[in-house]
């Protein structure tokens, strides 16, 4: 029985608050983490999620300051009383940004770098990393450095340098934020493997329930607002319904059995489409989807931008772009997937002339543009970088969203025009006087999303504009860019999310090493395993579902969930926190 | 996209196989030999054995181009600077005057001049290609180990091993930056004016800035956690342990040093040679 388990973490009657704070972070926490138990901490952006992470691996108190109420133990002793390196022996952590956390110059310099701060001799190092790097398949790639390493490679350093120190329990922050979906399956496959290995204890921190849920979690604890509001197994979870009110999504084929109308009990096993009671809810999912109406094809458009036989090589080995060939049509929404280093950046940047010596040709409404500069170009085709930060670089939103008129020496009084426009269809326009740095990440983006439309592009390229957003911020920024697409502007996202994928664009290009692997419906991509496979993606657990139930069509059946919730959502509105 | 600070290129001779410790040090020894002298012959010893270590490295000119090009840039410059400030300071040294042609009455060029400035110039040439193969023929991840091994505290030279691993992200993301701005109408190509390029480039700075302020309490979030600094000493994985062929180019490096001091000692009396007595 748990309670038999020694308990390993162990906070109680505790609250925090960040110095610069007005609020507490979190509040009368009490929570009991046992060895060798899996648990999953769920919840909105600003839930506390990460924090409470932080209180478990030390940065809080030892790096962020604030005050404190209650005890926090690790180990059984309190966190206070210990040093960060004491604590570094037992929680080890793997943090959200791959990238950031890979301090060495090479990965096995990576792994050994807490070695290295421990003192350990030369020789016993060498072993120790080899071994460790063996059991998260890394070994052969010891001598390369992080450049030449892929997200999901790079991960997978970071889990191995924090092995070596045998510590007893696993932090992953939000480990599937920056991997494509297939990789991000590969590594809850393995956090499964060595927590089962090695008995270890593990806490993942994540707002992307199914994805964790594809191996068994023990336990998944729900935050909202600073506080624990559910501590469960996930069958009870999605039993009690804890989740919709709070911004948080449920996994497809549970929202698919509510849709059906049936009443999802914790014996019924909804923790996976694997383990679930299917005979219980077969016939409840076909009547469902016999109700369905047919739906309306889409109505035929003009081409707006096209690009023929496009290559592109940063030097003369390596091509990136190996001859692609495609057609947008005025007014679309389109996704366009990926694995890492496939090409699909690239390809944005080489159709807004970001890249030089890109060979082939563009059209945009029939006109060659080709020959024109990056300048010239922005004004048919905005591109909006994943990260705003890396764009802002005005104080105020008003002269942020002006800048590239004024750059390109437009009258004052179209300016204003042009800007206050921008403003309004982004929502700013009561903020327009507003410094950027009271904005939040949604906000921010959105000043990106308007200085590019003063420009009046009528095509918007954006690169993972939802990257590292929960269910309600993502929904806030899809929605607002599905309602500037109904208002006629053609739109290509760059992404890995799938449910992205399927809920907003119909139309899905799928480029895999330099070329266009697959190109028409979204819902066709993530229902065919093939390309699924080849791209990197993973199949949506709808697709699970309808095959489980003996739906044959499982295309047309995914396509009658969305366009049965997208109904819903027109209907009731976007889901408030 | 080659955005490494350095270009390492993995090589196998008698020089790349050295320790990183012992380059360190050769370049800090023979170093020392040339700048307690003035004595030209000591130096061209010096420049000869370093011109013999750089063509064993088989580094080659592409690699150093840029460098060279700078170095020389520079040495013009102190040549010109040395003249033109103390056009007279050979005799002083020296105590002779041979002159060999003359401008005005404060700019006479004489042999004394020539030979100043003329081993000043040796002395750079002598050890520059010391630490081209310093900066060149170590791996980059033996190179914050082998600094730390003489004495420098690690913190310090982790520093430069920090600098060396995130240099290209900073490049890339200037590069992001910089292009994403050029859309939106940055004109940062020559046809633009000098100085609205100069403010151009602090619109492409300020982003980048908050962009690496948001990665560098990451890195230290990260190193934090994996106990980085906890202890006064650290060990490294890429230390290469001294063998016979570094106690031999440590034992060079020594003589010259050795024979620097000498001359000075017992040959010269001075630190200059003086052929015109």
């Amino acid at each position: 029985m748990i309670n038999e388990r020694k308990p390993l973490v162990s906070f109680k009657d505790y609250s925090f608050q960040y110095f610069a704070q007005a609020e507490p972070t979190l509040h009368d926490i009490n929570l009991t983490i046992y060895e060798g138990e899996k648990v999953m901490i769920v919840g909105a952006s600003g839930s506390g999620k990460s924090t409470l992470g932080n209180c478990i691996n030390g940065l809080i108190p030892f790096s962020y300051k604030g005050e404190s109420k209650g005890s926090v133990q690790v180990g059984g002793r309190e966190t206070s009383e210990m040093s960060l390196f004491e604590l570094s022996k037992i929680v080890g952590t793997v943090l959200q940004d791959p990238d950031g956390q890979f301090v060495g110059l090479s990965v096995a310099e990576d792994i050994a770098f807490s070695l290295e701060n421990q003192c350990m001799p030369q020789k016993e190092m060498i072993e120790l990393v080899q071994e460790t790097a063996a059991i998260v398949d890394m070994d052969r790639h010891l001598t390369k450095s992080p450049f030449e390493l892929s997200g999901g490679q790079k991960q997978r350093v970071g889990l191995a340098g924090v092995m070596v120190d045998d510590v007893e329990l696993f932090l992953f922050d939000e480990p599937l934020a920056n991997l494509d979906p297939a990789t991000g399956k590969t590594a809850i496959d393995l956090i499964d493997k060595i927590k089962t290995k090695y008995n270890k204890t593990v806490v993942i921190i994540e707002h992307r329930l199914e994805d964790v849920l594809y191996r068994h979690v023990d336990r998944v604890i729900v935050m909202n607002e600073g506080r624990i509001v559910a501590d469960m197994d996930a069958n009870t979870l999605f039993e009690a319904r804890v989740l919709p009110p709070l911004g948080i999504r449920e996994p497809l084929y549970v929202s698919a059995l509510r849709y059906a109308g049936v009443e999802i009990t914790a014996d019924m096993k909804p923790e996976s489409v694997e383990t679930l009671d299917i005979p219980r809810i077969r016939d409840a999912v076909i009547a469902w989807n016999e109700r369905q109406p047919q739906p309306q094809p889409s109505p035929k458009r003009e081409e707006i931008l096209s690009g023929k036989d496009i290559r592109f090589a940063y030097n003369r080995d390596h091509e990136i772009l190996k001859g692609i060939d495609f057609s947008i049509s005025a007014g679309e929404m389109v996704s366009v997937v990926g694995t890492n280093g496939a090409g699909k950046s690239t390809l944005a940047k080489a159709v807004c002339a970001l890249v030089k010596n890109v060979k082939g040709q563009f059209f945009y409404e029939g006109r060659d543009i080709s020959d024109q500069t990056i300048k010239e170009r922005a004004q048919h085709i905005g591109y909006v970088m994943q990260n705003p930060n890396q764009m802002i670089c005005k104080q105020m939103i008003y002269d942020e969203v002006a800048m590239g008129l004024q750059l390109r020496k437009y009258p004052e009084e179209e300016v204003d025009r042009r800007v206050l426009a921008a403003l309004k269809t982004c929502g700013l326009y009561e903020m327009r006087n507003w410094p950027i740095s009271a904005l939040s990440f949604g906000q921010k983006k959105r000043v990106t999303i308007a200085s590019m439309l003063a420009l009046e592009p009528k095509i918007l390229i954006l690169d993972e504009p939802t990257a590292g957003q929960d269910y309600y911020h993502y929904t806030e920024i899809m929605e607002f860019l599905r309602s500037l697409n109904e208002s006629g502007v053609t739109i290509l996202i760059i992404t890995h999310d799938m449910h992205l994928m399927l809920e907003y664009t119909e139309r899905t290009l799928v480029i895999c090493d330099g070329k266009v692997l697959f190109d028409g419906s979204s819902v066709h991509a993530l229902t065919n395993p093939d390309i699924a496979e080849r791209a990197n993606l993973k199949l949506t657990s709808l697709y699970d579902l309808a095959m489980k139930c003996g739906i044959d069509d499982a295309q047309s059946f995914v396509e009658n969930f969305i366009h049965y919730e997208r109904g819903l959502r027109d209907r009731i509105g976007p889901q408030t926190k | 996209m080659n955005t490494k600070l350095f270009d390492y290129v993995e090589r196998h001779n008698f020089i790349y196989d050295l320790s990183g410790v012992t380059k360190f040090l050769c370049f800090m020894i023979a170093g020392a030999a040339v700048m307690f002298t003035y004595d030209i012959r000591v130096m061209v010893v010096v420049f000869v054995v370093s011109m013999i270590a750089f063509l064993l490295s088989q580094i080659t000119f592409q690699q150093i181009r840029l460098m060279v090009i700078y170095v020389a840039i520079f040495m013009l410059m102190n040549i010109l600077l040395t003249f033109l400030f103390h056009p007279q300071y050979g005799v002083e040294i020296y105590g002779t005057k041979h002159v060999i042609f003359s401008i005005t009455e404060r700019y006479t060029l004489t042999w004394e001049q020539l030979m100043y400035q003329g081993s000043k110039v040796m002395k750079y040439c002598s050890i520059i290609p010391l630490g081209m193969i310093f900066i060149l023929a170590t791996h980059p991840s033996e190179m914050a180990s082998s600094m730390n091994r003489i004495g420098i505290p690690y913190k310090a030279t982790y520093a430069l091993a920090l600098t060396l691993r995130y240099f290209p992200d900073v490049i890339r993301d200037y590069q992001d930056i910089s292009v994403a701005q050029q859309a939106r109408g940055l004109d940062m190509s020559k046809k633009e004016r000098l100085s609205v390029r100069m403010k151009n480039i602090l619109n492409i700075c300020i982003p980048l800035i908050f962009t690496t302020l948001d990665r560098i309490e990451l890195i230290s979030n990260a190193m934090d956690l994996r106990g980085f600094g906890m202890r006064k000493k650290r060990t490294w994985y890429c230390a290469k342990k001294l063998n016979a062929k570094d106690y031999f180019a440590l034992g060079v490096c020594l003589l010259l040093l050795a024979l620097s001091i000498g001359m000075i000692v017992f040959v010269n009396h001075s630190r200059y040679y003086n052929p015109f007595l």
